[in-house]
């Protein structure tokens, strides 16, 4: 009875769903004033149901429901009943309502946080998200219903998957959903400014703490989703160029480019259409990676059951978004101009080169990931891109870009002069090749040009993020929020270009046969292994080795790595046994069990400063997020033209 | 400079770079790009140029065999036509079996394909799709049922 009503609640969603985006589009075209003040009610009552329609999936969840079928294929009575819920969004159907949960919340916030913006473009922007709220209803209630009954019931379920089974999976998903969803708020706003035919510095002060805190969840999320594949799958990698990874990676990249666009946008009213055209983009790319993951082209972790239908149902979604988008952009882009210039060095000219390197670097993974699928398509003989392409290929607009930064984010608007950045250049790249030498020479070892370039520019762009705060706090003015923001987020990638550069060039990976009492070497340490005993858990048979990690005789950890054997779906999963440190990683994974002697072969990994990529993936996000912090997004009494910013004021 | 012209130098850049980046990519491509193959693929094109493949095929039963205490291991690849015995020196991942879809990635060398590395599926009942397909197509669009 209850799934019915979450059922049923989710058709009356797709109704409202209707009413919002007819209301809000209509509305604003003909200036009716009543259908506007509809939407945000219309808005509000679809959050209502969809969350309605998601508890009661969750319920049948919790109470084991086994004939609902989506509950009977993913979720099992002695699986825990944390995991119990976080099946919900185990596999295909229940993620879509997952999905369209994150996507209402969305449309509820800037409907709840939009009150100082004019009527007719919030009625636009939650328009748009209207129609993509039908869009997805329609997919999960003609494609992928969670609500389906299994008659005659199952017995019991067939579990979530082991690898599943973990508290990552309670909070990466939704974040990367937040983050992939969110893009389609930037994507509201252009298509809104593209049908009111005007776009002004107020427009995009309106859009910038949207566009910012969705990218914060995307980064989250493709972080979290880096650091649980390191940790789970146990074998030491943290990426793989592996098509799930890029798919976020892709809107990742352009949603960048956009928030740098978007300032140049705010400050000087420059850029205009090309902040247009972009903000189109990081949408478009989540709804090509749903795709990729979601239509059975893919062989990974992250593929979902297939259903060609499934697959052709998004493509077709994602060709009106993108065509439906860039027609409106050719047909309306030629209305908006500016007028300012900016010289040849300046904070304009530095960002511009900043979009078109990360641009290109979205369209090298593209062009990687979706290379397989068009042989595939056309039936050439099969083949797969492999990691060392990308590897290679990304250094091309990474190199430039990271030389570039330390140095644009200091750049004056409209026109630089580098000769006032002369003490923090010195002061950087002495600072950079310093470390650059020292780093190999007293730690790690001569490596390549490449790694002393890589850590050179993380001091470099490091340095380089701290100046301004640092002087400005040392002379007593107050550093402003998105100032602020923008240093940390900048340190971050200092810290992630350092993190890096050290792990690639420094790792050290050996797998070896080890009997009771026996030790190996990896990286500077001494890893014995002591017994192996049994460890059973709630829903699966475990052995559990014991495993000592020694430096120069001296105790540094103990280890306890596992291997499992769920009982349900009869699958083996190895857990790592890991020693976390900011210095360094180091991992055991237990292989097999070699015979008679006792030994098993277990996989050893040493990983210097692996902790630096994530550490500074989250001072990027958490950046991000303090920008969109600053009070001028908050004011209230805003006018909604407002003349353009083409003075050189100071960098802020 | 005006800024017609600043716009032509910038185009100019872009499409010069653009190209130099195509070009060192396609190179690339050719060197990371690996084909897949089946068993008879392989046993019918031997000449490799010690290239990188990945194959693919089905593990067949009875021929996993562990040099013991080390970490040598020998199988069989099979896709339903022929078998191609393969050897690999480390750890196999959880989700290899016998009888279950294997992807290795590796080269031919006398007579034999030395995989490098070894990719199994995320689920028991797990056929790449690439692996599936060949296996139908060999053996007139039906997947013969795996031996239990």
């Amino acid at each position: 009875m209850i799934v019915e009503l979450g059922h049923f609640a989710l058709i009356l969603a797709l109704c409202m769903a209707t009413a919002q985006a007819f209301f809000g589009l209509a509305g604003a075209q003909m200036r009716h004033t009543q259908w506007m003040s509809a939407v945000r009610p219309a808005v509000a009552g679809q959050f209502v149901l969809v969350a309605l329609s998601f508890a009661c999936l969750v319920y049948a969840f919790e109470q084991n429901d086994f004939s609902v079928l989506y509950v009977a294929s993913t979720s099992n009575s002695e699986l825990p009943a944390i995991y119990r819920f976080t099946a919900v969004w185990g596999a295909h159907e229940g993620s879509m309502l997952l999905w369209m949960l994150v996507h209402v919340t969305w449309s509820m916030a800037v409907a709840a946080f939009s009150k100082q913006l004019p009527h007719g473009l919030i009625s636009r922007v939650l328009g748009v998200m209207g129609l993509l709220s039908v869009g997805y209803a329609l997919f999960i209630l003609l494609t992928s219903n969670p609500f389906e009954r299994l008659i005659p019931a199952a017995a019991d379920g067939r579990d979530l998957n082991p690898l599943l089974q973990d508290p990552a999976f309670l909070i990466h998903p939704p974040m990367l959903y937040l983050g992939y969803v969110g893009m389609a708020v930037p994507f509201a706003f252009a298509i809104a400014a593209l049908l009111e035919g005007k776009l002004d510095s107020a427009w995009a002060r309106w859009v910038r703490p949207w566009t910012n805190v969705a990218w914060m969840f995307l980064t989250i999320g493709i972080t979290l989703g880096s650091w649980w594949a390191y940790y789970e799958l146990g074998w030491g990698g943290w990426w793989f160029w592996d098509p799930s990874e890029n798919a976020p990676f892709m809107p990742w990249l352009v949603s960048t480019a956009l928030i740098h666009s978007l300032a140049v946008t705010e400050k000087r009213g420059l850029f205009k259409s090309w902040t247009l055209l972009l903000a189109i983009f990081p949408f478009s790319l989540s709804l090509l990676g749903t795709f990729i993951v979601r239509s059975g082209l893919l062989t990974s972790v992250h593929s979902f059951a297939s259903d060609p239908k499934r697959g052709l149902f998004i493509l077709g979604f994602l060709a009106i978004c993108v065509a439906g988008a860039l027609l409106l952009y050719a047909w309306r882009a030629p209305h908006f101009r500016s007028d300012a210039g900016f010289a040849g060095a300046s904070r304009e000219s530095f960002i511009l080169i900043n979009n078109a390197l990360l641009i290109v670097a979205a369209a090298i993974v593209l062009i990687g990931t979706m290379f397989p699928f068009f042989i595939d398509a056309f039936d050439l003989p099969k083949v797969s891109v492999g990691e060392p392409w990308f590897d290679a290929m990304i250094l091309l607009p990474a190199v430039p870009l990271l030389v570039l930064l330390a140095i644009g984010m200091r750049a004056s608007w409209k026109h630089a002069d580098l000769s006032k950045q002369r003490l923090s250049l010195t002061v950087g790249i002495t600072v950079g090749v310093a470390l650059a030498i020292l780093l190999p020479a007293a730690l790690y070892g001569y490596s390549s040009v490449l790694t002393s370039v890589g850590i050179a520019c993380g001091a470099w762009i490091a340095i380089s993020a701290l100046w301004d705060p640092i002087s400005r706090w040392r002379n007593g003015h107050t550093v402003s929020v998105a100032v602020l923001g923008m240093s940390i987020a900048h340190l971050g990638v200092a810290m992630f270009v350092l993190g890096v550069a050290v792990t690639k060039s420094y790792s050290d990976d050996r797998d070896i046969t080890l009997a009771p009492g026996e030790s190996a070497k990896v990286g500077i340490y001494d890893v014995r292994f002591v017994k192996i005993g049994d460890a059973p858990g709630p829903n699966y048979d475990a052995v559990e080795g014991e495993v000592i990690v020694e430096q120069d005789g001296k105790h540094i950890a103990t280890l306890h790595p596992q291997k499992r054997f769920y009982r349900v779906q009869r699958n083996v999963l190895t857990e790592a046994g890991i020693l976390a440190g900011w210095h360094r990683h180091i991992s055991v994974s237990m292989g097999e069990s070699l015979g008679g002697s006792g030994a098993w072969s277990m996989r050893l990994m040493y990983r210097p400063l692996l902790r630096f990529v994530w550490l500074g993936a989250m001072f990027m996000a958490f950046g991000g997020f303090v920008a969109a912090l600053d009070r001028r997004y908050r004011k209230v009494t805003v006018r909604a033209d407002e003349p353009l910013a083409t003075s050189t004021a100071p960098v802020n | 400079m005006t800024t017609r012209q600043r716009r032509m130098v910038f185009v100019a850049l872009i499409v010069l770079c653009g190209g130099g980046a195509a070009a060192f990519g396609l190179r690339a491509f050719q060197e990371n790009m690996m084909y897949f193959v089946t068993p008879s693929d392989m046993l019918s094109n031997p000449d490799t140029n010690n290239k990188s493949f990945r194959l693919g095929g089905m593990v067949k039963e009875g021929t996993v065999k562990r040099a013991e205490g080390s970490l040598d291991v020998k199988f069989t690849v099979t896709d339903m036509k022929h078998d191609l015995p393969v050897t690999y020196t480390g750890v196999l991942p959880d989700l290899f079996r016998e009888g279950q879809g294997v992807i290795a990635r590796g080269r031919f060398v006398d007579g034999a394909f030395r995989a490098e590395e070894v990719l199994a599926k995320h689920d028991e009942n797990y056929m790449p799709p690439e692996v599936a397909k060949r296996i139908a197509a060999e053996h007139g669009g039906t997947m013969p049922t795996a031996k239990p």
